[in-house]
């Protein structure tokens, strides 16, 4: 590409794992029937009060926490006012100049390169209601009119907002990709992407490589593909670089992604711009936020995916590579761990990797579910350690493991897959090979040394790859009188 | 000072039709609300902490336990218009 680079920022939300809605007792819910979990609060209904829930206010200073933010002393609600109608207020609950938390910094990975984002600001507020509008349903394909479902609508939603740090759509990709992963291991948000529990919004312009001015930006709104999102942005380079190349100005808008033909396009303006006319919510006294109360939260955080990958690749001796891949995830996490734990942490990593990972993938289970625990895994790992099994018995093994609920000690039993490491046992299986192929064992002797992998094969072959390879190698030497 | 164009805009934020004879009246009415507002805005208040609410209470929040949601048909019973469990409106885009 020419001298231009471009510069990404973010704003994720994220939807609180909490069992009520942020300011009434209605239950969270995915996938329940339309219009089961509704209250006077979440439908707007004149008088009814909202109340904020502790345990959103909770998780998100988790969060803000994680991402090293400032907490606010004090915290007020806005009304963010506008039509729509997923939104009954014809308000949405939210922060403005006094919101939760500001000031912080996320660190991720793109390949081997570290690199931090910092963070603007992280705040609360309340998600709208699900609108299913005509065309989306078989049933109302046509139809003149769009459904509305209160379930969602009132669900705790949290902001994060980033400055304009990000420098690559792969790299905008990574950081939600981790940032993912960091809000699943805080337990504040399952954030399945599917259920649009995590979506966010990406604003891109370009500017010449080297400048520290910023150029207008377009914004792509409320995606929840990773691949749309790195697509998308990918898009909008070349767009933009060329049309400021030709001495024209980029228009400030909103742009559609559409993944069939992998461009962008501007989404219908609308006549006005936005005017939220912001003001502190009446029905909502201020949030003070004790310290002690932060402090707590603090003292409980769980050790994130960050420190974790940088403490695998300390304790453990792994590569940063391998180090990510089993440390960017809290269950996989915990398998390598447990089952490292008790064998080589190296040898470990490589099957949890390896035949563990191609296991769970395969079967669509969790890691740390199914029959192959930690336990039997690092127990497997001995035996290979131990030159009980040979790799390839242990892979025979693992397949089964994973089929039978059986410890691998009891599986190489039952199957026979047990290394023969005893001399005696070998010296037969040897003495016949050497006997059944007299003009090679001359050859041998005269000085073909290459002959050696031939009789060891057979040695081998004549245990069904069960002789220590080490051994059938020495006792064929022997035999042979080398 | 306000003008007849503000008053259209804000009118039109809040999506309240207002004939001319209103918004001219409007734009009257508005002005001295203003302009009362600025002689509020005299008083010396630098030593005076932003009020956010009336009460001086912080810090009311509730338990994270679920009650009762409404029955649907009692939830439904004010829409303008049901369709298939939901709230049926005209078209969105």
């Amino acid at each position: 590409m020419s001298g231009w680079e471009p510069v990404i920022g973010l704003e994720v939300h994220v939807e609180l794992a909490t069992q009520t809605k942020m300011f009434c007792a209605c239950t969270v819910s995915f996938g329940d029937p339309p219009n089961l979990h509704t209250c006077p609060v979440c439908l707007a209904h004149p008088g009814a009060l909202p109340v904020v829930n502790q345990r959103a206010v909770e998780y998100a200073v988790r969060i803000a926490l994680a991402l090293g933010c400032t907490v606010r002393p004090r915290n007020v609600f806005h009304r963010k006012n506008y039509f729509y109608p997923d939104l009954p207020k014809a308000y949405q609950i939210s922060q403005y100049d006094e919101p939760l938390a500001v000031d912080g910094a996320f660190d991720y990975w793109v390949g081997d390169e570290r690199l931090s984002c910092r963070i603007n600001r992280v705040h609360m507020e309340e998600d709208a209601a699900k609108l299913v509008h005509s065309g989306e349903s078989g049933r109302i394909a046509g139809s003149d009119y769009s459904l509305v479902d209160f379930n969602r609508g009132g669900t705790p939603l949290i902001e994060i907002v980033t400055e304009p740090d990000i420098a690559s759509p792969e790299a905008a990709r990574e950081f939600l990709n981790q940032m993912r992963n960091l809000l699943v291991e805080l337990g504040v948000s399952q954030c399945i992407m599917e259920e649009g529990q995590i979506r966010w919004d990406a604003n891109i312009s370009v500017r010449p490589a080297g400048s520290t001015t910023l150029g207008v930006r377009t914004e792509l709104k409320n995606m929840n593909s990773f691949r749309f999102l790195q697509q998308a942005l990918e898009s909008e380079i070349p767009r933009q670089t060329a049309i400021l190349e030709a001495g024209g100005t980029i228009d400030q808008e909103t742009l559609h992604f559409d993944p069939e033909t992998g461009t962008t396009s501007s989404l219908r303006s609308k006549e006005e711009a936005h005017d939220y006319r912001y003001f502190p919510e009446p029905d909502l006294v201020p949030l003070v936020m004790d310290p002690a109360f932060v402090e707590e939260i603090r003292a409980a955080q769980p050790e994130l995916p960050a420190a974790r990958i940088e403490r695998f690749v300390r304790d453990y001796g792994l590569s940063r590579y391998d180090a990510f891949v089993l440390g960017a995830q809290g269950p996989l996490a915990r398998f390598y761990e447990a089952a490292a734990s008790g064998a080589d942490p190296k040898l470990t990593a490589n099957w949890t990797m390896g035949e563990y990972l191609a296991h769970i993938n395969a079967a669509g289970l969790e890691p740390g579910h199914g029959h192959v625990t930690p336990a039997r895994l690092a127990a497997l790992v001995g035996l290979v350690v131990d030159g009980v099994i040979s790799g390839s018995a242990a892979k025979q093994v693992f397949a089964l493991m994973a089929e039978e609920r059986a410890e691998p000690q009891e599986i190489v039993e039952t199957h026979g897959l047990g290394q023969i490491s005893d001399e005696g046992a070998l010296d037969a299986v040897v003495a016949r090979v050497v006997a059944d192929n007299p003009a090679q064992a001359d050859q041998f002797r005269a000085g073909k040394e290459q002959l050696l992998g031939y009789f060891v094969g057979l040695v081998m072959k004549a245990t069904q790859g069960r002789a220590n390879p080490k051994l059938a190698n020495d006792l064929v030497r022997k035999a042979l009188g080398k | 000072m306000i003008g007849e164009n503000d008053v259209r805009y804000v009118a039109k934020l809040a999506r309240l039709h207002l004939d001319d004879a209103e918004a001219g009246r409007m734009t009257a009415e508005l002005a001295k609300i203003l302009a009362h507002i600025d002689k509020i805005a005299e008083l010396d208040i630098s030593d005076v902490e932003p009020t956010a609410h009336v009460l001086d209470i912080v810090n009311v929040t509730r338990a994270d336990k679920p009650r009762p949601s409404v029955p649907r048909d009692e939830a439904l019973k004010n829409a303008p218009a049901v369709g298939e469990d939901s709230f049926q409106v005209p078209k969105m885009s």
